[in-house]
């Protein structure tokens, strides 16, 4: 009944999904590719897959998809902001989500300063960065199935018409 | 040219290091992205007048023994079959490579000097990078880089798996099976060991000792100083004898500067190569190719931004001249 306006916007948000998983499996899988697992579990064995032993390779499509996932994170944040409060309420489920993908934005935002020319953290901050950053990998991944499993949404659509 | 920085301006500058690194110990951001090459102590390896003695080889054993692993046997059995189990506990007198227990080695080359064959011996340990990949790739900060440059692998922290070797342009760290954190954690499915490299003696300059390898060279090969010193030194050393450098540029600039009389290309011709047997190469900046996807990071959040108003304002556009129903309008 929202009648034209809502159509794009619905196919826009198509978008925004497949770029949000497209960007979170890459990361997931570069990011694990800083380990040196996949050689050694034969997953790099794989035809297709050798390129995740490859450290420069991974650390490289890492940020390519960072910078990817910046983009979209920040789109989606300011477009509910300007746009949505009215139509959608966010759940406790997306909450939380939203939460852990931003402290990963910010350790992984840190770990990019870090690996600069120059750029001189502490050992026992760049540990802390390194760890924080992995912890929320785990956490977010186990938060995302829990949120599949159990078909939690991000958003709620509010009834316009009361 | 001789030992030009005297002991008393070594010390102090050791001295501000020691300083600098009590600063770096407060975490946060406060201690970020401050250019600190110019804190950075670089070496200078005269290459003619290297005599191939190996003093330095065996002072820098005497000196870091302490440091060497001491593997537990029988090594537990790793999954799957195909890690390599790296062993050097009995063969620890191995001097012609590095290894876990011999952090330098003398590499030889026969050349040609003004057509004469001439046998150059060259010092071979970690460069220590400017920006150094073996501690920035490290996945979880064991291996770690001193405010005075000096990149050093914590063995109490290292799992062994050998990333670090892997991306560092010459593979210096070497790997030792059967020792160190793995161990304690799942020795069968995670880890291999320690690996080991030269820490330029961090301890001894810490004190303001000179590196061990220095202070027994009787031919006063090395001379050690503050980068932008030490490369004045090079260039001028290189200009007088016609020589050439390498290290300066390597890896987007290293602490070790070498100084040869005959080009680099020739000496890594002349010399062998192999595991544990560095080349001579050019190496570009490793490290460069992903820093400078950072001004793009920085650009992102404003092109997400940049969407976002674009759509609003398409939207709010199209609502005021059709529809008008949008209760966007009403407030
Ligand atoms: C804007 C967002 C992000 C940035 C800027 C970022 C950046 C980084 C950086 C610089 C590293 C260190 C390794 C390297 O130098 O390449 C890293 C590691 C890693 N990242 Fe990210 N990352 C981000 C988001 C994510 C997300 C969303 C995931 C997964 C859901 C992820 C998974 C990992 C993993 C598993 C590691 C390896 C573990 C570690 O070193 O802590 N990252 N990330
Ligand atoms: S001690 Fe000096 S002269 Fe002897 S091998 Fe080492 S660097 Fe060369
Ligand atoms: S030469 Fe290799 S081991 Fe040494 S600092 Fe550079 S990357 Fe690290
Ligand atoms: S600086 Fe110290 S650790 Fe490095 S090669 Fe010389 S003596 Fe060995």
């Amino acid at each position: 009944m929202r009648g034209n306006a809502s159509e794009p916007s619905k196919r826009q948000y198509g978008a925004v999904r497949y770029v949000y998983l497209l960007t979170i499996i890459f990361l997931t899988l570069t990011g694990f590719g800083q380990m040196p697992v996949f050689k050694r579990y034969y997953i790099a064995d794989i035809p297709g897959l050798g390129w995740l032993a490859q450290f420069y390779v991974t650390h490289y499509i890492h940020y390519l998809a960072a910078i990817l996932f910046l983009a979209l994170f920040t789109y989606v944040i300011v477009d509910y902001l300007v746009s949505n409060p009215k139509r959608k309420k966010i759940t406790i489920a997306g909450y939380v989500r939203g939460a852990i993908l931003a402290g990963l934005v910010i350790s992984g935002v840190f770990l990019v300063v870090r690996n600069l020319k120059g750029s001189m953290f502490s050992p026992e901050f760049i540990i802390f960065l390194d760890l924080f950053h992995m912890g929320l990998v785990i956490t977010f991944l186990t938060a995302s199935l829990y949120c599949i499993i159990t078909k939690q949404k991000w958003a709620k659509d509010l009834n316009l018409d009361q | 040219m001789g030992q030009e920085i005297s002991r008393r301006t070594f010390l102090r500058g050791g001295m501000a290091a020691a300083a600098g690194l009590a600063a770096s110990s407060i975490p946060g951001a406060a201690a970020a992205a401050r250019a600190e090459e110019k804190n950075q102590l670089a070496t200078l390896f005269d290459i003619r007048k290297c005599i191939g003695c190996e003093a330095c080889v065996e002072a820098c054993s005497e000196t870091n023994a302490d440091q060497y692993p001491n593997p537990q046997k029988p090594f537990p059995k790793m999954y799957p079959n195909r890690v390599p189990v790296e062993d050097w506990s009995e063969k620890q007198d191995v001097t012609d490579r590095l290894t876990p227990y011999n952090w330098l080695f003398i590499q030889h080359a026969t050349v040609n000097i003004n057509g004469e064959e001439t046998e150059l011996t060259i010092p071979r340990r970690c460069m220590h990078c400017v920006n150094p990949p073996c501690v920035k790739l490290c996945p979880w900060g064991a291996a770690r880089q001193l405010e005075n440059g000096i990149s050093r692998i914590d063995s109490d922290l290292c799992l062994g798996g050998s990333k670090c070797r892997k991306v560092c342009p010459w593979h210096i760290p070497q790997r030792q099976t059967g020792t160190g954190l793995y161990l304690d954690v799942l020795p069968s499915l995670a880890g291999n060991g320690v690996m080991y490299k030269c820490d330029r003696c961090y301890n001894r300059i810490a004190e303001g000792e000179l590196p061990a390898c220095i202070e027994a060279c009787p031919e006063d090969v090395q001379t050690i100083g503050p980068r932008d010193e030490i490369i004045k030194k090079a260039h001028a050393l290189a200009k007088e004898i016609n020589g050439y450098i390498y290290g300066e540029k390597e890896n987007g600039g290293t602490n070790t500067i070498y100084v040869s009389p005959v080009p680099f290309e020739e000496l890594n011709k002349a010399i062998e190569k192999g595991k544990g047997k560095p080349h001579l190469k050019p190496v570009k900046d490793t490290m460069a190719q992903a820093n400078n996807l950072a001004t793009a990071m920085i650009l992102a959040p404003v092109a997400g931004i940049a969407a976002a108003a674009g759509k609003f304002y398409k939207l709010t556009k199209s609502s005021q001249q059709g529809a008008g129903q949008n209760e966007r309008e009403r407030i």
